[in-house]
C-alpha cells in the first residue's frame, strides 16, 4: 500500500457533493411537474437517489484510474 | 375481509421465523473462528467481503424503523415522513470519504469500537467513557424501535397471548421471539446477523416486489393513491411569516439523522468488520439501493391512506394500540392473500431481529472493551472479554424493553430520533477526529457535555413525544431537530475552548495514531 497518494482530494472529489442537493428543500418542496400522477416532491427525491449513485461511482472508477483517492 | 386468527399467515410467519433461528445458531460454524475473542465473536473476524459486507450494513440501517416507523408517520404526518429519502442519499458520499479512514485506522491498531480509536487519539480514557456510555445509552431506544416493529406485527397476526408479572403485561410471542433473538446472539456473535439478513433481504425485497405491483393496482394506480391523501399532507404545510417552518424541520431531521448514522455502535461494528477499506468504499456505491426500496416502503404510509384501512372495524383495536404504527400490518391485512401476510411480517420480524442483534453485540463490544477492560479488570484474558460481552449483550437488549415501557410512544420513529440527538454528540471526537487532533481532548469532553445536555434538555422540554425543537433567532422561529442544534452548541464549545487549552498547553496528550495509519 505504501507510495499510492491517498489521502488527498482531486478536483473530481466535487461531484461528492452533488447528492448533498437532497438538503436543499424548497427547490422540491411542490408538486408539479407531476410523473404519472406522483408529486414532483415525491419522485425528484426518489430520482436523486440514482444521481447519488452515479456521482459516487464516477469518482470510485476515477479513483481507481489515478490508484490514489480519499 | 379475514377471521382474527389467521392460521396460513400463522404457520408461514412461524416457520420462517424458525428457520432463521436454526441458521442462527449454525452461524457459530460459518468462516469458523475462535469465538472467544472479542474481535471473532464481535467483528466475525474482520473477514466480511463486499457481499456480506452489503447485506449486513443493509440489516443494520434498515430496519423496523423503514417497515413501521416511517410509513407510519407518511401515513399520520404526510410529507415529513419523506426526510429519510434525502437522510439517506446523503449518507453515502460521507461512508465514501470519512469510514475507510476509521476502518484503516482500526485495522492498524486493532480497535473494535470507536471508544477504542479516541481512546489511543486522544489518549483520554475518560473522552473514551463518554462515547461509550453515549454509544449504549442512545442505542437502547433504537433497540426499542426494533422491539415495537416486531410487537406489531405479531398483533397483526391477531397472536393475543400475554401474561401479567407485577403489574406489566408480558406479551408471550415477543418474549419468545425476544429470548431467541439472545440465544442465538450469544452463541454466533455477528456471524449470526450477518447470515440472517441474507435471508432478510431476499424477503423484504420480495415483500416490496409484491407491495408495488399488486398495492396500486388494487387501488387504482399510483395517481389515485396519491389523489385519496389529503393534499394538505402532499407537500410540506406553508411556513407562517417570522417561521422557517416545516422545510427547517425536514431539512434538518435528514441531516442530523444523517450525521448521526455512522456514530451509532453498530454502523461502526458493520464498517469494522469488513475485509478491507475498498469494501466500505463500495459498499457506499451500492447501499443506495435500498435507500430506493425505503422510499417505496415508506409511500406504504399513503397507500395505507388510500386502502382506508383506518375504518375498518377490524383493524380499530389494533390503532387503538399502536397508533400509526399499526399502518403498514394492516395494510399488508387488508390487500395481500394469507401466505403473503405470512411472508411481509416475517419480513418485518426478521428485518427488525437482524438491527438487534447487531446492536446489542455493539454495545456489548463497547462496554467490555471500554468499560469493563479499562476500568474494573484491566488484565481480564481474551475469554473472559468474550463471555463479558456475551452477557451485556443480553442485558442491552433487555434495556430496550424498557424503554418500550418507560417511553410510550404514539410514533415509533421519537425513540430512534431521541438515539439520534445523544449519539451525534460523538461526532466531533470520532468523525473530525479522523481528520485532526487539533480539538483538545477536554474541550471536546465539555462540549460533548453541553451537547448531551441541550439535547436531553430539548427533548425533555418536548416530554420525549417530539425531537423538533423551535429555536428563536433574531426574532425568526426555527424549528430543528434537536440533534442539529445540540451538536452546533457541542462544536462551538469544541472549537472555542480547544483554541483557549491548546494555546496554554500544546499537544501535551499522546496520540498514539499515525497520519499514514488513516489511508
Amino acid at each position: 500500500m505504501t507510495g499510492r497518494p491517498r489521502g488527498r482530494a482531486r478536483p473530481y472529489h466535487i461531484l461528492l457533493l452533488v447528492p448533498l442537493l437532497a438538503l436543499w428543500v424548497p427547490f422540491y418542496d411542490r408538486a408539479e411537474p407531476s410523473l404519472a400522477g406522483i408529486p414532483f416532491f415525491y419522485w425528484f427525491q426518489m430520482a436523486w437517489i440514482a444521481v447519488t449513485v452515479l456521482a459516487i461511482l464516477i469518482v470510485y472508477c476515477l479513483e481507481r484510474r489515478s490508484g490514489g483517492g480519499l | 375481509m379475514k377471521s382474527p386468527l389467521d392460521v396460513v399467515a400463522i404457520a408461514v410467519f412461524v416457520a420462517l421465523f424458525a428457520f432463521v433461528t436454526i441458521l442462527g445458531f449454525v452461524a457459530a460454524h460459518w468462516r469458523r473462528g475462535d469465538l472467544n475473542q472479542l474481535h471473532e465473536w464481535g467483528l466475525g473476524g474482520r473477514r466480511f467481503g463486499t457481499i456480506i459486507s452489503w447485506f449486513l450494513l443493509g440489516g443494520d440501517l434498515y430496519t423496523a424503523y423503514t417497515f413501521v416507523a416511517l410509513p407510519a408517520l407518511l401515513f399520520g404526518a404526510g410529507a415529513m415522513g419523506f426526510f429519510a429519502v434525502p437522510y439517506t442519499v446523503i449518507i453515502w458520499p460521507a461512508l465514501f470519504v470519512v469510514f475507510p479512514r476509521l476502518w484503516s485506522v482500526s485495522h492498524r491498531h486493532g480497535y473494535v469500537t470507536a471508544a477504542d480509536f479516541v481512546r489511543g487519539r486522544f489518549g483520554s480514557r475518560t473522552l473514551s467513557l463518554t462515547v461509550a456510555i453515549t454509544g449504549i445509552v442512545a442505542t437502547m431506544p433504537y433497540i426499542a424501535l426494533q422491539l415495537v416493529g416486531i410487537e406489531v406485527v405479531i398483533a397483526g397476526l391477531g397472536l393475543h397471548l400475554s401474561f401479567s408479572v407485577a403489574g406489566f403485561t408480558i406479551e408471550l410471542p415477543l418474549l419468545i421471539a425476544f429470548v431467541i433473538l439472545a440465544a442465538y446472539t450469544y452463541t454466533s456473535g455477528l456471524r449470526a446477523p450477518a447470515m440472517i439478513a441474507v435471508v432478510k433481504d431476499i424477503l423484504i425485497y420480495g415483500t416490496v416486489l409484491a407491495v408495488i405491483i399488486l398495492i396500486p393496482a388494487k387501488l387504482g394506480g399510483y395517481g389515485h393513491i396519491f389523489a385519496s391523501v389529503d393534499p394538505a399532507k402532499l407537500l410540506l404545510p406553508l411556513s407562517p411569516p417570522g417561521n422557517l417552518g416545516a422545510q427547517s424541520a425536514y431539512v434538518t431531521l435528514a441531516l442530523g439523522s444523517a450525521l448521526a448514522l455512522f456514530l451509532y455502535p453498530h454502523s461502526v461494528t458493520g464498517i469494522l468488520s469488513s475485509s478491507s477499506r475498498e469494501v466500505i468504499k463500495r459498499n457506499a456505491i451500492a447501499m443506495p439501493v435500498y435507500a430506493f426500496a425505503l422510499g417505496l416502503i415508506s409511500l406504504m404510509g399513503f397507500m395505507a391512506i388510500a386502502a382506508g384501512v383506518k375504518s375498518v372495524p377490524a383493524y380499530a383495536d389494533g390503532f387503538k394500540a399502536f397508533g400509526p404504527n399499526f399502518a403498514v400490518p394492516a395494510l399488508l391485512l387488508h390487500t395481500f392473500p394469507s401466505w403473503l401476510v405470512g411472508v411481509a411480517f416475517a419480513a418485518i420480524a426478521i428485518g427488525a431481529l437482524v438491527p438487534a442483534a447487531i446492536m446489542s453485540i455493539a454495545s456489548a463490544n463497547l462496554f467490555t472493551r471500554n468499560i469493563y477492560k479499562e476500568y474494573f479488570n484491566p488484565g481480564c484474558t481474551d475469554a473472559q472479554e468474550s463471555r463479558m460481552a456475551k452477557i451485556v449483550s443480553l442485558i442491552v437488549k433487555a434495556g430496550g424493553l424498557i424503554f418500550i415501557f418507560g417511553f410510550p410512544q404514539n410514533y415509533a420513529i421519537v425513540l430512534q430520533l431521541l438515539g439520534g440527538i445523544w449519539i451525534s454528540q460523538t461526532l466531533p471526537a470520532v468523525m473530525l477526529g479522523l481528520y485532526t487532533r487539533w480539538l483538545h481532548p477536554r474541550a471536546l469532553l465539555l462540549g460533548w457535555l453541553s451537547g448531551i445536555a441541550a439535547g436531553t434538555w430539548m427533548a425533555w422540554t418536548l416530554s420525549f413525544k417530539s425531537a423538533t425543537y423551535v429555536l428563536h433567532i433574531f426574532g425568526t422561529a426555527v424549528p430543528c431537530y434537536a440533534a442539529v442544534s445540540a451538536l452546533a452548541l457541542n462544536l462551538a464549545v469544541s472549537v472555542v475552548l480547544s483554541l483557549m487549552f491548546n494555546a496554554a498547553s500544546r499537544g501535551t496528550w499522546a496520540d498514539e495514531t499515525l497520519a499514514e495509519d488513516y489511508v
